[in-house]
């Protein structure tokens, strides 16, 4: 039983991981209606701003964290204000390539920046541990569940309350309504971009702090969101969390349980694992478990 | 009395439907496709090792270009899933091929067949969903694929691959030791016939399908899938068919590769490659026949041709450990520079910039 929790513990701490990748894809997705691609590389993008601030220039690790998500908000801006503004009315395959080609290039630019080694960014929390009946949390993955708790929350309260949160959600209701009543909705798609890019600051940090350093490759596990994303529905951030958590949980039970029950299935099934349990939802639910019902008209 | 003289000679204005639906545009296109041919088969007996490879990969990006096409392009599925179908046309041929000895059309029809298949299963996929759901969904399958090779290693040789010893051989005639009329050909040079003769039979059937009932029924699909549905079109039957044929045409491009390459392993097979397949079509000119021709050559041909000459290029570490960046991440980098150029500066891709030049041309000195 104690095993069983711990692992449930684990999937819960990665999921949260997920659920922070998947909410800057939703944000995007929500108000524009494009799938970033360029996720990962924003979210690498963002930890390696969290590096050079707090190693190389040697500043403390909370200012650092908060300028490497201004930094990644205003990078995430910058992008969708030099290309994505230009493909305005242009089918959505060309935005979602264009984010593909992106992918790539911000890639090579940060491995051209900072090199293919693994970069520390330091370990702010170490190996604290915290024992709760027979299971070990560790704090690390603890601040992790609560970064994911605490940017969900924030994302319900812009939404709920604030003028550009209502101003999105109207934009993405209707952009023709929303532009009649006075709404700027390349400002609105400006700042779900720079949203975007700050949380995916966050998650980059969360994913390279502690012992897992920072790599150009660190992005590859926006591509481990995708389920996550897809299970909660493209359109529902609080979706993107259930996902991130169901999908994490699923991953670490099967990297448990499927070498000793179900060997058949070959070694690190548990990588796959996520994309099965995504085509297994999406055939009975074709728009994730909160993602809003496509209207079909004519 | 008709208002307009039929004279298929002029080849700039179409009047009627017929006209439309010519498989050559004009005699002039005609003339011209026939030089292109005999120059074919000409050229492989002067066309170096070097530039034999690059073509022979072209060749063989072109045939999965073309299908990737009739199902993005034409029918408007967006499919990033097209790297598993050239792994399973790969592999195929790796166990018909290598491991059976079957002859080399019938384990390539057999790859083809296998491919459609598969392709067959996935493609109901395509009805439940649509656009990005259907896209992230197919990046699934690459994942899953992956796996599927990673694992199955009696067939596929597990991580680390598995050799494809099927030669080219057609009755008597062997590509990859050919000899005719006391002129031997390389392997690379020989296996230039057999590719592209099947890229010019797979162009053939895509015009023909494109300009067809079916033809037009994907394409009704792709403009919108519900008013198409609603004038009779049954949407199961062209986005499955889309998917079949497609997938069988990846899978035979894979049967080539893995021939060609004599060795393939998942690695061959990643996200990646899809995600050049989809460039090779938006470079090209997404929903033309020759574009994804065009995009393979120009896609496929780069990275090699940046190889070749990186010490002339400066900032590049042409040796490891050198400073500079090294000719991997600029290949990467070009590669995402140029998807971005084109989709912001000429979407229709290179197909449209040929046309504009010909425009151009044709009303000088009047062109502006």
């Amino acid at each position: 039983m104690n095993d069983f929790l711990q692992l449930c513990f684990a999937g819960l701490a990665l999921g949260s991981r997920y659920a922070l990748v998947a909410l800057g894809f939703v944000i995007i997705y929500k108000a524009t209606g494009v799938i970033n691609f360029a996720q990962g590389s924003m979210v690498t993008l963002g930890a390696y701003f969290a590096y050079n601030f707090h190693r190389t220039w040697g500043l403390p690790f909370a200012l650092a964290v908060v300028m490497a998500v201004a930094a990644g908000g205003l990078v995430g801006a910058l992008i969708q204000r030099v290309l994505l503004r230009r493909m305005v009315g242009r089918p959505v395959f060309g935005v979602i390539m264009i984010t593909i080609g992106l992918l790539f290039l911000l890639t090579e630019v940060m491995a051209s920046i900072w090199g293919y080694d693994a970069r520390d960014l330091g370990d702010p929390w170490g190996i604290d541990t915290v024992k709760v009946g027979g299971v070990v949390l560790s704090v690390k993955d603890l601040w992790g569940i609560a970064l994911a708790g605490a940017v969900l929350l924030a994302f319900f309260v812009f939404f709920k309350f604030s003028g550009i949160g209502l101003a999105m959600r109207a934009a993405a209701f209707d952009q023709e309504a929303a532009l009649a009543r006075g709404i700027s909705v390349r400002r609105v798609f400006g700042w779900s971009w720079a949203i975007a890019g700050a949380v995916a600051a966050l998650a980059g940090i969360s994913l390279g702090s502690g012992p897992a350093a920072v790599t150009p490759s660190l992005g590859l596990i926006a591509l481990a969101a995708f389920p996550a994303m897809i299970l909660g529905g493209l359109d529902s951030p609080l979706g993107a969390v259930i996902g991130g958590v169901v999908i994490g949980i699923t991953q670490t039970l099967t990297a448990g349980y499927q070498p000793e029950y179900a060997a058949f299935l070959g070694t690190n099934f548990h990588v796959v694992m996520p994309y099965v349990v995504m085509i297994a939802i999406l055939l009975v639910r074709p728009y994730g478990l909160l993602g809003t019902k496509e209207v079909h008209r004519l | 009395m008709t208002p307009f003289r039929k004279d298929s000679a002029n080849p700039s204005m179409v009047r009627d439907y017929g006209e439309d639906l010519h498989i050559f545009a004009s005699r002039q296109t005609r003339v011209v496709l026939g030089l292109f041919m005999v120059l074919a088969v000409l050229a492989p007996l002067k066309l170096s090792n070097f530039q034999s490879t690059v073509l022979d990969y072209a060749g063989i990006a072109a045939i999965g270009a073309i299908g990737l096409n009739l199902l993005t392009g034409f029918t408007g599925q967006v499919s990033l899933g097209h790297a598993f179908f050239l792994g399973t046309g790969s592999y195929t041929a790796a166990y018909l091929g290598g491991q059976r000895h079957w002859p080399f059309l019938i384990f390539l029809l057999a790859a083809a067949a296998v491919g459609a298949l598969v392709g067959a299963v996935v493609g109901p996929f395509a009805l439940r969903l649509r656009g990005n759901y259907l896209a992230i969904i197919t990046v699934g399958l690459v994942f899953t694929g992956q796996h599927v090779f990673e694992s199955w290693t009696s067939v596929t040789g597990g991580l680390n691959g598995t050799s494809v010893a099927a030669p080219p051989r057609i009755g008597p005639l062997d590509f990859s030791r050919l000899v005719v009329f006391g002129h031997r050909f390389g392997r690379d040079q020989g296996f230039l016939y057999v590719i592209w003769v099947l890229v010019a039979l797979v162009a053939l059937t895509s015009k023909n399908l494109v300009r067809s009932r079916t033809g037009r029924a994907l394409q009704a699909v792709r403009d919108r899938d519900v008013a198409a549905e609603v004038i009779g079109i049954r949407l199961a039957r062209y986005k499955v068919l889309a998917f079949v044929v497609s997938s069988s045409l990846a899978a035979l491009a894979g049967a080539l590769f893995g021939s060609y390459q004599q060795f393939v392993a998942p690695g061959d097979f990643g996200l990646f490659v899809s995600l050049q397949y989809i460039a090779m079509i938006v470079v090209g000119g997404v929903g033309t026949t020759f574009g994804p021709i065009l995009g393979a050559l120009f896609i496929t041909a780069m990275p090699r041709l940046i190889e070749q000459f990186s010490d002339r290029i400066p900032g590049v570490a042409s040796s490891p450990g050198a400073s500079g960046i090294t000719i991997f991440s600029l290949n990467q980098a070009i590669f995402g520079a140029l998807i971005i150029a084109f989709l912001v500066l000429e979407p229709r891709g290179i197909a449209a910039l040929w046309l504009r030049v010909k425009a151009y041309f044709r009303a000088w000195p009047l062109s502006y």
